[in-house]
């Protein structure tokens, strides 16, 4: 979660970013961060820390400053433009009755 | 689960977060209040890569970490009856709820990390006593009944603390909050179905559980901190979304839903003024001794230096277990570095 570079990470275990997919068909989603030396021990602590009652099926740990995050002072030049593009959603145009479902 | 301190200053020397390393110009830092202001009163989320002042980030820093700090220390009274738990499955059901004290202490920690806070200077606030954790668990578990009565009155006091906070206006906390809630309801049920069959027992059982509920019922209304009119910070905490309720409106909520319990278990609550007030439609109820609280949470309790010894202990006895982690990964780096090449 923590965008912020590690930089006592020599002396320190690294943060870990923890997405879990709930079930099969579903995506993983980010639950949390935690402590770790490496990978495979990152798992076997997300393991413990997020999924003590079979919260999940599958897990993937991302190191925290492997990520790269949008700004939120970019939000606006980001998604604002989305805004006025109205054509984009199937509502805007008006279908006859008789058609039935499109 | 165990909020009480969070009016509670912390002593003086605790590490702040890191300081932004740009100081915005004050024209743009009050257009950035503004829109932090706005997104509070549209009752938004604040997530950690929003800008939010300095008091805020503060506030849920200590707010957040004397919360993690609670849920680790909590794992100690009751991780002493471990070895000594009546029964097989009442075994296996403390060991799963002092694992999720620990887990609870970890999502927590990881959401007061997200505002520039690192766990080693959180660890090491607690550890040097600088920073404060619930006052409840500088008290002892004497008996088996006490681990019941910590499951139905402390756990239980926890979640009417910790249910607003599932709103809380800060995004990781609240998630964090959401996922803690969720595993408390276990805690208290397992505590209160413990204390019903004991009730069921001999008459020294019964009054083992009478003696623990009239130990911890009155350090379970401190839980939810200082009345109202003495509590200085509530104004802010709750102008910023971060506290929902007032701590003596919880301590009523609190009281109001535990005398049915108390009734059907079969135990008194020891508070002679407590009694049904049908104007109010609320249970009246008599004084918190707040010096004996104070004192407390002073550092003057009765377990204060042993539960912050046996934490130190345990951190520093596994000092080796993280140096050897580490020294692991260190090895077998460049081997999966060159597997990935």
């Amino acid at each position: 979660m923590s965008t912020a570079t590690n930089t006592t990470e020599l002396k320190d275990w690294p943060l870990w970013e923890i997405f879990v997919r709930s079930k099969q068909g579903l995506e993983h989603k980010h639950c949390g961060s935690l402590h770790a030396s490496d990978a495979q021990h990152a798992l076997q602590m997300a393991r413990d820390v997020y999924t003590r009652r079979q919260e999940g099926v599958s897990i993937w740990v991302v190191p925290s400053r492997a990520i790269t995050a949008s700004a939120p002072e970019d939000k606006e030049a980001l998604f604002e433009p989305a805004a006025d593009k109205i054509y984009r959603h199937p509502t805007f145009y008006d279908i006859p009755e008789e058609v039935g479902h499109m | 689960m165990y909020t009480q301190s969070f009016t509670v200053q912390d002593a003086p020397g605790q590490g702040g977060a890191k300081p932004a390393s740009t100081q915005p110009v004050a024209l743009e830092n009050a257009e950035a209040q503004k829109r932090f202001d706005a997104t509070i009163d549209a009752d938004g989320r604040i997530e950690p890569q929003d800008w939010m002042p300095e008091a805020y980030r503060k506030t849920l820093i200590r707010q957040i970490s004397q919360h993690a700090h609670s849920e680790t220390v909590g794992m100690l009274p009751e991780g002493n009856w471990i070895s000594r738990a009546p029964s097989l499955k009442r075994k296996a059901i403390l060991i799963a709820k002092v694992q999720d004290e620990g887990g609870h202490g970890l999502y927590l920690y990881s959401a007061a990390e997200t505002l520039g806070q690192g766990r080693d200077q959180m660890l090491d606030d607690l550890h040097t006593g600088r920073a404060k954790y619930s006052s409840i668990f500088n008290y002892p578990a004497l008996t088996w009944a006490d681990v019941g009565v910590i499951g139905w009155l402390v756990d239980g006091a926890a979640i009417m603390n910790q249910i607003p906070l599932c709103r809380c206006s800060y995004g990781p906390y609240a998630r964090a909050m959401i996922r803690v809630c969720k595993e408390e309801s276990f805690h208290q049920r397992q505590g209160y179905e413990c204390l019903l069959v004991m009730m069921q027992g001999t008459a020294e059982q019964k009054a083992m559980v009478q003696d623990a509920v009239n130990r911890f019922w009155w350090k379970c209304l401190a839980m939810f901190g200082p009345p109202d009119t003495d509590s200085p910070h509530s104004a802010q905490a709750m102008r910023w979304g971060i506290k929902r309720i007032s701590n003596d409106d919880l301590r009523q909520k609190f009281i109001d839903a535990t005398v049915p319990q108390a009734n059907v278990l079969g135990v008194t609550l020891p508070d002679p003024d407590l009694k049904w007030n049908a104007e109010r439609q609320h249970y009246d109820y008599g004084q918190i001794d707040w010096d004996e609280f104070w004192n407390t949470v002073n550092g003057h309790g009765p377990c204060n230096k042993e539960r912050l010894a046996t934490r130190v202990k345990a951190h520093e006895d596994g000092q080796w277990v993280r140096d050897a982690a580490l020294a692991y990964a260190r090895k077998h780096q460049p081997a999966q570095q060159k597997e990935a090449a």
